[in-house]
């Protein structure tokens, strides 16, 4: 049975988990490019960037200061009993992983400056709902750092320009971005939609690991073009110059209007932090991003 | 490039001596200030009254740690660099009054605190964004908190390291900034990439 507390339970753990260790996928990034850095200063950031790391693990703790605010990507089998409480479940369990992990507090109202302390407000923890075919739950935390969050950018292109002015947007956001995102970044792009639209798959796609390509060719070429445009401009490992100013780019898109063209490029710093667990409907508990003992 | 490990009080004959892209770790005295330390040290200094501590030779951090008090004992649990850009307003009086040597942050720092480095004889030591861990580990003991009225990310944290690094040397005494050289090639990279993508 998936209970709202083994769902409370498995969120608390993700956001530990999320915030104290990277995925696979994300660590062998940065270590492959600390090996092939070239740039002396750029190597010593990812050196560095490589042991907190690795402390972090060791110790336990947040390797970034910043643990984000919190969003949730929920895959609910359309067969899962009891769906009206998850939204619960994951309120209290960031309430506890505040707590717990501890998470820096990251909740202010925007009108009156003021901290909530337990990471949860209005819309926060946000929680982007996808309904399957099926009877699992699937639930992945993303907490996202307020220094990428600054250099996310939104185009409202024309649609003559098309594809040639996404990749000039894309390279203009990175260049405008320089050290400030903390790079080596990864950038979510997505086309089409609307203003929203582009924005959400953006963001979503930062949840695809980077060493899987696109599944359409076409778009595995563009990402693969964009990755190494961004990484030409020379900005480098915390904007001190070298070849690594991303670890990976994600494209995905949606049909536009014939008059728009949206552009949206959703920017995540080197501490990409996710995580991800399935639960079956016989409690048993699989965790996707991470190895759990 | 060298790696130079350096002792507080640093004198400005040791700091003139790093250049740009030198590593170099920090091992003493050093003490956290965001921009309302920045403003109060220099009112301070505009009053006539004496710092709660003498900042000549330390260095001074762009931090607002997460503290824990366990038994009367402050203990920093998480010290990532705050993006330094923010303190240009206010770091070149507090470099010529103070006498701060080794200025440390992320995203490096303008024209106005590079001048004052080269004046005064002071460098910027780039930390690694979000390494919280690694800084932490770094620093061995919290001597005294000043200025708590400020709030715990703002107070002035007066703290002992040892190793406090890697910090590359992005802005050196002699004029030269990293940064600024990085984003003169970032924009002379920009129309070359524009063209092999089409665009």
């Amino acid at each position: 049975m998936i209970t709202k507390n083994s769902v409370e339970d498995v969120a608390v753990k993700l956001l530990y988990l999320a915030v104290t260790e990277l995925p696979q996928d994300v660590k062998k990034a940065l270590q492959q490019a600390c090996r092939e850095e070239e740039s002396e200063a750029g190597k010593t950031q990812l050196k560095a960037i490589l042991d907190n790391m690795e402390l972090a693990e060791k110790t336990r703790t947040p390797m970034c200061q910043d643990t984000g605010v919190i969003i949730f990507y929920v895959k609910a089998g359309g067969q899962v009993k009891g769906l009206d409480k998850i939204e619960k479940a994951l309120r209290n369990a960031t309430v506890r992983a505040t707590k717990e992990v501890p998470l820096r507090p990251n909740a202010v109202d925007p009108f009156t400056q003021k901290n909530t302390g337990d990471n949860t407000g209005r819309f926060i923890p946000f929680i982007n709902w996808e309904i399957v075919p099926g009877d699992t739950l699937e639930i992945t935390v993303m907490p996202k750092g307020g220094g990428s969050e600054n250099v996310c950018a939104l185009g409202m292109l024309s649609p003559g320009i098309g594809v040639n002015g996404l990749k000039k947007f894309v390279v203009d956001t990175v260049i405008n971005a320089g050290a400030k995102p903390c790079p080596p970044n990864i950038l979510g792009v997505a086309v089409g939609g609307g203003a929203d639209i582009a924005m959400k798959l953006a963001k979503a796609a930062l949840l695809r690991p980077l060493d899987q390509p696109n599944p359409d060719p076409n778009l595995a070429k563009l990402e693969k073009e964009l990755y190494e445009a961004a990484n030409s401009t020379g900005i480098g490992p915390m904007g001190l110059g070298g070849k690594f100013t991303v670890l990976g780019v994600k494209v995905d898109y949606a049909h536009r209007h014939p008059a728009s063209y949206p552009v949206a490029v959703a920017v995540q710093c080197w501490a990409a932090r996710r995580a991800s667990a399935r639960i079956y409907p016989d409690g048993k508990i699989e965790y996707l991003t991470h190895k759990v003992v | 490039m060298a790696i130079y490990k350096l002792k507080t009080p640093i004198s400005e004959e040791k700091v003139r001596k790093l250049r740009v892209n030198d590593v170099i770790y920090v091992t003493g005295i050093m003490i956290t200030a965001r921009d309302a330390a920045h403003r109060r040290a220099l009112e301070f200094h505009k009053e006539g009254k004496a710092l709660p501590v003498n900042l000549q030779g330390l260095a001074v951090f762009h931090c607002g740690p997460i503290v824990k008090k366990d038994d009367d004992k402050w203990m920093v649990v998480a010290a990532g660099p705050t993006t330094s850009t923010r303190m240009d307003l206010f770091e070149d009086e507090f470099i010529k009054n103070f006498k701060v040597r080794v200025v440390i942050g992320k995203g490096g720092m303008g024209k106005k605190t590079t001048n004052a480095m080269k004046k005064y004889g002071a460098v910027y030591g780039a930390f690694t964004g979000g390494a919280a861990v690694l800084a932490a580990k770094a620093i061995k003991k919290v001597r005294s908190v000043e200025w708590y009225d400020l709030g715990m990310p703002e107070a002035m944290w007066v703290l002992e390291v040892e190793d406090f690094g890697p910090l590359t040397v992005a802005i050196d005494a002699h004029g030269n900034n990293l940064f600024e050289d990085v984003q003169k090639k970032v924009e002379e990279e920009r129309l070359k990439i524009y063209q092999k993508l089409g665009a």
